[in-house]
């Protein structure tokens, strides 16, 4: 499988994330050639390109624009999911850092599309530069007509307003990301009915992850037929893949979807020498892992989901012989019971008491009883909670006793530390005495 | 404290940017924030009075999202990300060479008011890992040595340049900017190392990025270079 850079193209040129750095391989081009058709012909294209949603759940993006009421009377809006923050996931920030005129292109055309005339990006807060570069691709756009009143003469008019956040995972949720974009707490909504129905203020509104969004003015420029020649029927297209961990260059590869492992593995040098692969996480913390058997696994919703995982943001942590997975494990349980919005009580209980199961068990003081207890727990928050955030934190401690079971279990004797020395997984043994 | 006659005007600048004046409350809390280094009860008087909401509603919204502080910051706060992957590449290491160097733990503050540690969790920067963050700017590729010696920088005045952004503001100023406000540093950092274009510098030497600008140029298969 080749690399296919696309929306990295050109991150090696220094102003790439400029007006004029974008329009010089043909940024905002696509403008014109969606504004020539119809909404509903723009829509048709997404569909038919089978573009989906690049955020974790795959969603296919032109059905979800596809569900906002039509001549309904009320304000439209579009939401760009920026909010990145699932543990593993680093593709947006990048994108956001090297190339916003992408996403802000995508936005008037998503827009358009979907006749929103008024578009949030809510940013996760704790990433300010990629706050910088989002508002001053807006403030260019401006400038240059592309937003604002008539766009280009189109009769299209969009506000874009860049909001960030304030430090809270859950808001990576489409619902609660509404609540926290209409100034409450960020808690998820009951569903349906769906954003597109009733979303922000009530009304129609798409959320959409970054690289969903900005995947769009590439399809509209090249059409659906060069956006469905890669990948495969179900899952199309090309990606952002970050290769993480224990490897020798760590990093980000756009690819083809269907590209494997392997592949990914190898262009990010391989494991970082003299250490073997022990498990890798396809999707982010919240879909279950996957070891050296899956390194063939095509890397498509439908592949990654027959081996027992999710694709998720694919964005692959990779780790060695090194890791204790008890160890990895009770540390994103952390995570979740951290970030768990404490709205319904599967989640914010058993997140509680997951943690608590998990460090006995890192500290060498489980029981039998202890791992009975996690898988239980696990049980009781999924398909219980109220948003995928619960479902998510039930997630890796099957995903890791499926493989690791025996690892697991000398959890009940011996500590985690003891089994895996800590210094010896540091990408910097040796360099700090 | 009082939230000052600039904070004000920047408040009022950015609550037009909302058709609905309480989807501002939170730039306006993060400027607060800046204002005071923590949210103060002036602060949420004052957010509360712009947006037509009771103080208690707005503490209610205030109190749920870990970045708005309940007490003050110091002026740069040292954040070590501490989830799964950051922690075993060496994060666990550095925080504890960071609490042991400064003598404080998570959210705590130096004695001379210039660092506060935190425990964060991940950055979307894992291909950066381990990684460290100062007034949310990011510290990319840490190692111990690199942290103690980015500690000590912040604690005898001397500036400190991020990895892929600006030298490091301060907390009042890198509150302004997630709030919306410019600070014209858009052009500061690099973006190109060696993670970001990992895939894109083995694309160019494999020849497939050149294949995909050959189309574009000849026009036949127009291949949009974005």
């Amino acid at each position: 499988m080749p690399l296919t850079p696309v929306l990295s193209a050109h991150w090696d040129e220094a102003d790439s994330y400029t007006l004029d750095g974008y329009r010089r391989h043909g940024g905002y081009d696509a403008l014109p050639i969606a504004f020539a058709q119809q909404s509903d012909d723009v829509i048709q294209l997404v569909k038919d390109s089978g573009l989906r949603g690049r955020g974790g759940a795959g969603f296919p993006t032109g059905m979800k624009w596809g569900f906002v009421p039509q001549g309904d009377g009320k304000p439209h809006y579009l939401v760009v999911n920026a909010d990145e923050s699932e543990p593993g996931a680093c593709k947006d920030v990048p994108l956001m850092l090297a190339n916003p005129h992408s996403l802000v292109e995508g936005v008037i055309i998503a827009s358009y599309a979907i006749r929103a005339n008024h578009a949030f990006i809510y940013i996760r807060g704790e990433v300010p530069h990629a706050i910088r570069r989002v508002a001053a691709a807006v403030r260019e756009a401006y400038a240059a007509g592309l937003l604002g009143s008539n766009i280009e003469g189109s009769g299209f008019d969009l506000e874009v307003t860049v909001h960030a956040g304030a430090g809270a995972y859950i808001c990576g949720e489409e619902t609660a990301l509404l609540d926290s974009l209409e100034g409450f707490r960020g808690q998820p909504r009951l569903k349906p009915p769906f954003p597109a129905v009733a979303g922000l203020y009530g009304s129609p509104t798409v959320v959409n992850n970054v690289e969903t969004i900005a995947s769009v003015p590439s399809i509209v420029a090249n059409g659906a037929d060069w956006y469905t020649s890669y990948g495969s029927e179900k899952s199309p297209g090309v990606k952002l893949f970050a290769v993480s961990g224990h490897v020798e260059r760590p990093g980000i590869f756009e690819a083809p979807m269907g590209t494997t492992m392997r592949e990914l593995l190898q262009w990010a040098g391989g494991m970082r020498k003299g250490h073997r692969l022990k498990f890798w996480v396809p999707g982010g913390s919240s879909v279950p892992l996957l070891t050296e058997e899956h390194l063939d696994v095509p890397y498509t919703y439908e592949d990654i989901a027959a081996a027992g995982s999710m694709l998720g943001t694919g964005t692959p942590m990779v780790f060695d012989e090194t890791t204790s997975v008890t160890r990895a494990v009770t540390r994103w349980l952390e995570f979740y019971k951290h970030e768990s919005c404490g709205k319904c009580t599967p989640c914010r209980e058993g997140t509680y008491w997951l943690v608590d199961l998990l460090r006995r068990l890192e500290a060498g003081i489980g029981s039998d009883t202890d791992i009975t207890r996690i898988n239980e727990v696990s049980a009781q928050i999924a398909g219980r909670s109220f948003c995928a955030l619960g479902d998510a934190a039930a997630t890796p401690f099957p995903g890791a006793i499926k493989y690791f079971a025996d690892e697991i279990a000398l959890g009940t004797h011996t500590t985690a530390a003891e089994l895996f020395d800590p210094v010896a997984a540091t990408v910097f043994t040796g360099v700090n005495a | 404290m009082a939230i000052s006659e600039t904070t004000r005007a920047q408040m009022r600048e950015v609550l037009v940017r909302y058709p609905r004046k309480r989807s501002a409350l939170m730039p306006l809390l993060h400027l607060a924030q800046a204002d005071d280094g923590y949210v103060s009860a002036d602060g949420i008087s004052v957010v509360a009075d712009l947006v037509g909401l009771t103080d208690a509603e707005v503490t209610a919204v205030a109190t749920f999202y870990t970045m708005y502080l309940k007490q003050e910051s110091g002026h740069v706060r040292v954040g070590v990300c501490i989830n799964s992957l950051c922690a075993l590449l060496g994060g666990d290491e550095i925080w504890d060479a960071l609490v042991d160097h400064c003598g404080v733990g998570t959210n705590q503050t130096t004695d001379d008011g210039t660092i506060t540690l935190e425990r964060i969790e991940c950055q979307a920067a894992c291909t950066h890992a381990p990684v460290m963050t100062a007034n949310w700017e990011f510290l990319d590729d840490m190692t111990v040595a690199k942290a103690r010696h980015v500690v000590d920088d912040v604690r005898s005045g001397r500036s400190v340049q991020s990895t892929r952004g600006p030298a490091v503001r301060t907390f009042a100023d890198a509150g302004r900017v997630i709030a919306g406000v410019d600070d014209g540093l858009v052009a500061e950092g690099d973006h190109r190392d060696d993670r970001m274009l990992a895939g894109l510098r083995i694309a160019q030497q494999n020849g497939d990025a050149d294949r995909s600008a050959e189309a574009e140029r000849q026009g036949a298969s127009k291949v949009k270079g974005r």
